[in-house]
């Protein structure tokens, strides 16, 4: 396959988990939509690197699945924090820090 | 050509997987079609001679973080949500396809052929991906790779402060 196909693939998934951050009201939904695009980039740093012959692409991606894990502990820790005190996981109502 | 079937049949699965993500009511089977998504990735990483890349994706992804996802909504018993779409962003997010589809295009027509790097798929095959990685990720990527450590410790760390008891936030 070529690589404008993987680029292809990867800017749908991109613009579904955008779609999903966009759309969604629950917390937990918005970090999945967030995976979603985490996911798409990854796509696209190996697609790239496999097709220019250079293993920083892969490197990258390494990184960002690392990253992302580190935001899913801190993400759904701070959604147990927030269910505790006032039983919500909707963003809208989550806005004491609210300007 | 074998590649391309499954070449085809990853990206319908992704998409078709991500879609049900976004749309699903409930929280669990989000989780599990997120889940769907994530194990074709695998498979896209195989195709493309990655396969560290894809045996971390399944067993850290997949394998952790996904069943950190489950674990907080079954612990937290969500209920469905009563409306999905939110009203104050459907112009938003007419004008952001338009924008997204016209970066697509330029995207799309424009060459993506750069400079060849050294090392080709075939090098990468001769001594093994997990090996060209690892010599890779322990010489020119030393410095990130002890970054992300303490990061990772950092974020442990928060995340267990962070959740860890319920008044120890507000008393100070």
């Amino acid at each position: 396959m070529s690589l404008t196909a993987y680029i292809i693939v990867g800017a749908a998934l991109f613009m579904i988990g955008l779609v999903g951050v966009l759309i969604r009201r629950n917390f937990i939904i918005i970090l999945m939509s967030i995976e979603l695009m985490l996911n798409a980039a990854n796509l696209n740093l190996v697609a790239f690197s496999h097709y220019l012959h250079d293993l920083a692409g892969q490197m990258t991606a390494l990184f960002v699945i690392a990253i992302a894990a580190g935001e899913a502990a801190v993400g759904l820790a701070i959604i147990i924090v927030v269910f505790r005190g006032k039983v919500a996981t909707n963003v809208d109502q989550i806005n004491l820090l609210k300007w | 050509m074998i590649t391309t079937l499954f070449f085809y049949y990853f990206s319908a699965a992704t998409i078709v997987s991500a879609v049900l993500t976004v749309a699903l009511r409930n929280p669990v089977q989000c989780g599990l079609a997120l889940l769907s998504v994530l194990a074709h990735m695998a498979g896209f990483f195989v195709l493309l001679n990655a396969e560290f890349i894809a045996a971390i994706q399944v067993i850290v992804y997949a394998g952790a973080i996904l069943i950190l996802y489950l674990f907080v909504i079954m612990l937290l018993n969500l209920k469905s949500e009563e409306r999905i779409l939110h009203p104050r962003w459907a112009l938003a997010l007419f004008f952001i396809a338009i924008a997204a589809g016209e970066l697509l295009i330029l995207l799309l027509i424009s060459p993506f052929a750069g400079k060849l790097g050294l090392v080709d798929p075939d090098t990468v095959a001769g001594v093994g991906h997990s090996h060209a990685v690892g010599l890779k990720l322990f010489s020119d990527y030393l410095l990130q790779f002890e970054i992300i450590g303490v990061f990772l410790l950092g974020a442990v760390i928060g995340a267990i402060v962070l959740a860890k008891s319920s008044q120890g936030m507000t008393r100070q």
